[in-house]
């Protein structure tokens, strides 16, 4: 039985750093992590990170490398450092293991580094996969685009309200300094674009981008000495799914891992209303009804009703509860590895009150929710952090 | 009585007009011969009219099965015994294929006849399927169709008994297609009607019928190759076939289907035939053979089947001849599919019983059936405890579907569904369906087909097509 409460507050972030997203021609797998670490060293105060690191937990997808390309673009030896993958769910995941790690009492400090480099395989998006000859075609689009026909003929919403979804992440993209995408859309923009895999077009679908992201964690009773702005992790968690394309009752209304995560991270934290006690949240929109359907998956609203709440501007960065503030993967760029740290450096800056032009008001009193799914999908992730 | 117990066709659905092959618009009620398309070949269209010959037929009967075909994928590996697993027929049956001429369909009826009157098989399945490719714009390209035909042939209830063959062999290189070509040649057509498929076909029907002592009047129904429909009208000439008895060799609807062609026009006579008729087959390929049949009063008894008819009234008419070129593997590509080693031969070993026979299973402890085969039920836990199902012959229902517009197919997008079959969910291909049509509890039911073709070889899986009326 696992104890809800074994988590909350032991935990702190003292640190993140985040290299620039995009096409990174030029940069290794190494480089972009120097850059997202070593931005969270300064960050933490850390000018000794061989002294002062205990251990490293790094994960990626695509650059499948294993521990030691994180630890040689460091220099972190003779240290436990742990290889990690969860799906596009890695980055939270990675998070969760060094929190339990010194939630257990076996490290004091220690570093979590996603990272991902799919702009060395040479196509624009995934690849199709023809390994089998069932389960084809294999594309992410196609996977979560199996949600769409089912969720369209139960509740009646439409691609115009996706467009809406990816006119917003467009929005606040062009506000974040290290997004990928810094172009706003218009909703002629999203109608013109050419269909992946319907009912998603170009601008549904995120922007597969290189990328590194990195926190320092430490324990909470020690976390003045690193930093004036520390953030309390209040819970994280991983939940396991079926197969949506063989789960014999799934209704394709929803992904039935974010709604467990949701159940377990809460009781961990303590939500129970999360539309009042959430002031921000990231969420994984690998895929512009993704985000929709998480928006009810995570009790944002009721489960159909998003729509409405779409068009009544609440999850904008002027709503009362903003999503994917930095324009999320769609612009920011999705990184596998790195998104699940990426998101929560941005919910670090935003209950810092440091997030620039994209700032959120008032967010500092709440919580700030980071969701992340993977596989078809058969993962979440959820991290909620909080500044009390 | 030994004799045919049950026959299926398959036709493509695919119809490309001549007027389209000229670079003019497709155009209503004009000649037109069908087209395997990019996910057919000889495999999935004789496994297709197997599975029509089959409807309502126990499976576990049949202990031989022959596969007749001059474009079989494969030049070292069995045809037979793939379409075997693919109808699930377990693993006592005698295999072979027939190949290297046109008339490899009817040789190999008449194998399968001399099997069981020999005792040395109970129950025999011939199948005969061709997918010729001629040259882009050739006279060939024209005449050529494609398609498959299936018969059961057992000691039985047989709806048709064969009553004589008789084969002459020749040595002459009039059509032929050298190891590694991918067209079919021809020398000129004059040499070719002059000096082989008419002499050749004259001297196997006029020996039949001396052998047998009856005449062509005898014959209610004759079947005749040719390569077109010109040198078909002067050989039954020749013969002294009666026009009410000629047989349409269905030029300008299906085209020249090389060892499907003699044995599907036998369908059509069948489907068209009343009980006591003779039937005359003549097939021509490196010599001739001529067979009879008789109908028999069980001709009335059989059910419905998916004859010539049926499949000639399922079209699909093409406009572009880009589209066909590019379904046919002719456009150039900037990746050879062959360039890399194809799919792990391991694992589509211990998958054969999954993809090739799409058999699921049944939880034994929850009655909840499931695809793939898994060991531990997904309703109730419970560890190796299941039986195996066929689903490949159930109906399915669409859960939920989209359109990929990046799955590599000639004509975009592929539509790809969630479907449901006796309660196990499938991630399935559908086909033969325009997106427009595509509605949440479509009914589909299974066909066999062609998936990609990673390593240079074809890969095959199921796919839906919207369930026919």
């Amino acid at each position: 039985m696992a104890n809800k409460e074994s988590i909350r507050d032991k935990v702190s972030i003292v640190g993140v750093g985040c290299c620039q997203f995009g096409e990174n021609w030029d940069q290794s797998p190494s480089d972009m992590i120097v850059d997202a670490a070593y931005e969270a060293y300064a960050d933490a105060g850390i000018e000794k990170p061989q002294e002062q690191i205990d251990a490293v937990f790094t994960g990626s997808i695509y650059s499948n490398k294993g521990p030691h390309e994180c630890a040689d673009a460091l220099k972190l030896f003779n240290k436990p450092v742990s290889f990690a993958t969860n799906y596009c769910a890695t980055g939270t995941d990675l998070i969760r293991l060094g929190v339990m790690s010194i939630a257990a009492g076996l490290y004091d400090t220690v570093l979590v580094v996603g990272y991902d480099k799919p702009k060395d395989r040479g196509v624009s998006g995934p690849s199709v996969v023809v390994d089998r000859v069932r389960d084809l075609p294999q594309t992410p689009a196609g996977w979560f685009s199996l949600a769409a026909a089912t969720y369209f003929d139960k509740f009646g919403a439409g691609r115009e309200d996706l467009a809406k979804i990816a006119i917003k992440n467009h929005a606040n993209g062009c506000l974040a300094p290290k997004s990928f995408l810094k172009r706003p859309i218009t909703e002629e923009d999203y109608f013109k674009a050419r269909i992946i895999s319907w009912p998603f077009g170009l601008y549904d679908s995120a922007a597969q981008t290189d990328g590194a992201a990195a926190c320092v964690l430490t324990r909470t009773d020690l976390a003045s000495s690193f930093s004036k702005e520390p953030v309390k992790v209040k819970g994280v968690t991983v939940r396991s799914g079926p197969n949506p394309q063989k789960d014999p009752n799934n209704d394709f209304l929803s992904w039935k891992p974010t709604a467990w995560a949701r159940d377990d991270v809460y009781e961990m934290a303590g939500i129970t209303n999360a539309r009042a006690e959430v002031g921000l949240a990231q969420v994984h929109d690998c895929f512009s009804l993704t985000e929709l359907l998480t928006y009810e998956d995570l009790g944002f609203c009721e489960k159909g009703s998003a729509k409405e709440h779409i068009a009544d501007g609440a999850f904008e960065l002027t709503g009362d509860l903003p999503v994917n503030t930095d324009g999320g993967l769609k612009t920011f760029g999705h990184p596998t590895g790195a998104t699940g740290v990426r998101m929560v450096y941005e919910n670090v800056l935003q209950l810092r009150g440091k997030a620039g032009d994209r700032q959120v008001k008032g967010a500092e009193g709440k919580f700030a929710v980071s969701h992340n799914i993977g596989g078809h999908p058969t993962a979440c992730g959820i991290a909620v952090l909080g500044r009390d | 009585m030994i004799g045919i117990t049950s026959y299926g066709a398959y036709i493509p659905r695919t119809r490309l007009p001549f007027s389209v092959i000229g670079g003019r618009p497709a155009k209503d009620g004009g000649p037109e011969r069908s087209v395997a398309w990019n996910d057919e070949d000889a495999i999935t269209q004789g496994a297709t009219a197997a599975i029509h010959c089959l409807e309502g037929i126990d499976r576990s009967q049949i202990d031989m099965l022959i596969f007749a075909s001059t474009t079989l994928p494969f030049q070292e590996k069995q045809a037979a015994a793939l379409v075997a697993r693919v109808l699930d027929l377990g693993r006592d049956v005698q295999t072979a294929d027939h190949t290297g001429s046109t008339r490899a369909g009817t040789s190999a009826l008449r194998s399968a006849f001399d099997a069981v009157k020999a005792g040395s098989a109970r129950c025999a399945l011939v199948i005969a399927s061709d997918a010729r490719m001629a040259a882009p714009k050739s006279g060939m390209e024209i005449n050529f169709g494609d398609g498959a035909a299936a018969f059961l042939i057992s000691d039985g209830d047989a709806i048709a008994t064969l009553d004589g063959f008789h084969a002459i062999s020749d040595e002459v290189t009039d059509v032929w297609r050298p190891t590694g070509h991918e067209f079919t040649h021809s020398w000129e057509d004059r040499f070719v009607i002059q000096e082989s498929f008419t002499p050749n076909m004259n001297r196997a029907i006029a020996g039949f019928l001396e052998n047998s002592g009856t005449s062509i009047g005898d014959y209610a129904r004759v079947a005749l190759y040719a390569p077109d429909a010109r040198s078909h009208g002067g050989v039954a000439k020749a013969a002294g076939v009666a026009a009410d008895a000629l047989q349409s060799p269905l030029f300008g609807r299906l085209g020249n289907a090389g060892t499907a062609f003699v044995p599907l026009q036998l369908i059509a006579a069948l489907e068209a035939a009343a009980p006591g008729e003779k039937i005359l087959a003549a097939n021509f390929g490196n010599g001739a053979d001529a067979t009879a049949f008789s109908t028999t009063d069980q001709i009335e008894k059989l059910g419905p089947r998916r004859g010539v008819e049926w499949n000639l009234a399922r079209r699909r008419v093409i406009g572009s001849y880009d589209d066909y070129i590019k379904a046919k593997g002719l456009a150039a590509a900037e990746w050879d599919a062959g360039t890399n080693p194809g799919l792990s031969a391991t694992i589509l070993f211990r998958e054969r019983d999954d993809d090739l026979s799409l058999l699921g299973q049944k939880c034994n402890a929850c009655d909840a059936v499931q695809f793939p085969a898994q060991r531990i039920c997904e309703t109730c836990f419970a560890k190796d405890d299941f039986s195996r199902l066929r689903l490949s012959d159930r109906t399915g229902k669409v859960v939920t579907y989209t359109f990929d517009f990046f799955f590599p197919t000639p004509n975009p997008p592929t539509v790809v569904t969630i479907t449901e079959v006796d309660g196990a969910r499938i991630h399935l291909q559908v086909v033969e369906i325009a997106a427009e049509e595509m509605k949440i509890g479509q009914e589909v039911e299974f066909v066999f087909r062609k998936i990609h073709e990673s390593g240079g070889r074809p890969n095959y899986y199921w796919k839906g097509i919207p369930k026919p009326e």
